[in-house]
């Protein structure tokens, strides 16, 4: 794995670009509990305040004319609505502080993840797959609720030929059960690679002759992972919209 | 990245003794309850944020804008409709105030008209009596003349046939002065 302490050219160039994920106590050297304040819980909570301050202070005006902060703040809210709108119509408006809230942690995590020195609580599975766990359950549970029985359409593809249709059942039972793991691979899977591909990068900054070269590439990265952290952020949200659309309309 | 071992118990199955991850972070599942107990906390505080204030306060401000919005687009169809009517009022009262304008004039030309016209009967009248004054002095002039020129005629003639030699005959004289004066 990559996280193997690799040793090349005596002892200068040390990779360890898996260290930026270790979960660690914020107080004291102890093990850690389920209850232990750690720096997963400090990044968390720093999202907390991010996604505070971009949509309740900035909004605190409450100004006809916005100021930059609010109009990030309506420009968001607006993204998210017309996005679960135009996916589940009017239906789907009834859920939007939940959509919204997936949005905005994942969007602020994402890039408090890209500080220097910060923890990325997105890149880890014990973060990304309860959420994905979330919107899953939320759906199958919500599309049974309002469809009974007939949300099993979902996987009776009426439109395919007789004979295909079992077959097709069972090609769309085992996509329907892969979802959440796709939705939630994707995610950390994407920030992961682009914050240990950087800190590779940064390990052979050590090296003079190619530290420029380095230091491009980290540039170059950070570009990307600034993009991917949005991207992803908004791939996630848009796949719940498609998630929640097929729960309240089943038909395909 | 400590380059000193750390104490065994703080290592757990994925932290080696100098500190760094053996494998992959992620799949160490002994921080999974910790990281899980803080995400759940961390997304029941921004849902409750989101649901219970930041979400209705921002539809509230769309919502308020709209009808601001709305409001002003009604008011400036308002103002411009009385814009509208202003303007006709505007050029309604122009072709009014020009219409009486003209109508002034053309009293004032009739008035001046008929005042002229009396004037000039008047001067007309004037004239003519003047004339006849005059016409009348003339005669009186020239009756006047012809009598003296028949006097001095008269005086001259029996002063030429004294002188001639001869015997004024007046009465001759009369008439033949008469005649010729008449002539």
């Amino acid at each position: 794995m990559a996280t193997e302490t690799t040793e090349a050219e005596g002892s200068s160039l040390v990779f360890h670009p898996m260290d930026q994920f270790i979960v660690k106590p914020l107080f004291g050297d102890g093990g850690i509990a389920w209850y232990t304040p750690t720096n997963v819980t400090l990044w968390l909570f720093l999202a907390i305040a991010a996604v505070f301050g971009l949509l309740v202070l900035s909004t605190s005006k409450r100004a006809i004319v916005p100021t930059r902060m609010q109009s990030v703040a309506e420009l968001a809210y607006g993204f998210i609505y017309k996005m679960l709108e135009d996916i589940c119509g009017k239906e789907g408006v009834k859920y939007f502080p939940y959509v919204m809230t997936l949005f905005m942690f994942i969007v602020c995590a994402n890039f408090l993840g890209m500080l220097p020195m910060s923890f990325t609580t997105t890149s880890h599975f014990a973060v990304t797959i309860p959420l994905a766990l979330a919107v899953f359950l939320t759906v199958t549970v919500l599309g049974f609720v309002k469809n009974g029985a007939a949300f099993l359409g979902l996987f009776w593809v009426s439109s395919a030929p007789m004979a295909l249709r079992p077959v097709l059942a069972i090609i769309e039972l085992i996509s329907y059960f892969v979802r959440p793991v796709s939705h939630s691979i994707r995610l950390a899977g994407n920030v992961m690679a682009g914050h240990a591909v950087i800190k590779v990068f940064a390990g052979f900054a050590a090296i003079a002759a190619i530290s420029p070269v380095s230091v491009l590439a980290i540039t170059a990265m950070y570009g990307l992972e600034v993009l991917v952290s949005f991207i992803q952020a908004y791939v996630f949200t848009i796949l719940t919209c498609v998630y929640l659309k097929d729960a309240l309309h089943p038909s395909h | 990245m400590a380059t000193e071992p750390i104490s065994e118990e703080v290592v757990g199955s994925c932290v080696d003794s100098y500190g760094s991850a053996i494998g992959m972070p992620q799949l160490c599942f002994d921080w999974f309850p910790n990281q899980i107990f803080w995400l759940v906390i961390t997304l029941v505080v921004i849902f409750l944020v989101l649901s219970r204030v930041a979400l209705p306060r921002i539809a509230a401000i769309l919502a308020e804008r709209q009808g601001t919005i709305t409001n002003d687009l009604a008011a400036a169809e308002d103002l411009k409709a009385k814009a509208v009517e202003a303007e006709e009022a505007y050029n309604k009262a122009l072709a009014d105030a020009r219409a009486e304008a003209q109508r002034i004039a053309a009293e004032a030309r009739a008035e001046i008209q008929a005042d002229l016209d009396e004037a000039i009967v008047k001067a007309d009248a004037e004239i003519a009596a003047k004339a006849a004054e005059s016409e009348k002095a003339i005669a009186e002039i020239r009756a006047g003349a012809l009598e003296s020129i028949q006097i001095v005629a008269k005086d001259t003639a029996a002063e030429l046939v004294t002188t001639l030699g001869g015997k004024a005959d007046a009465d001759a004289i009369s008439k033949a002065v008469d005649a010729q004066t008449k002539g």
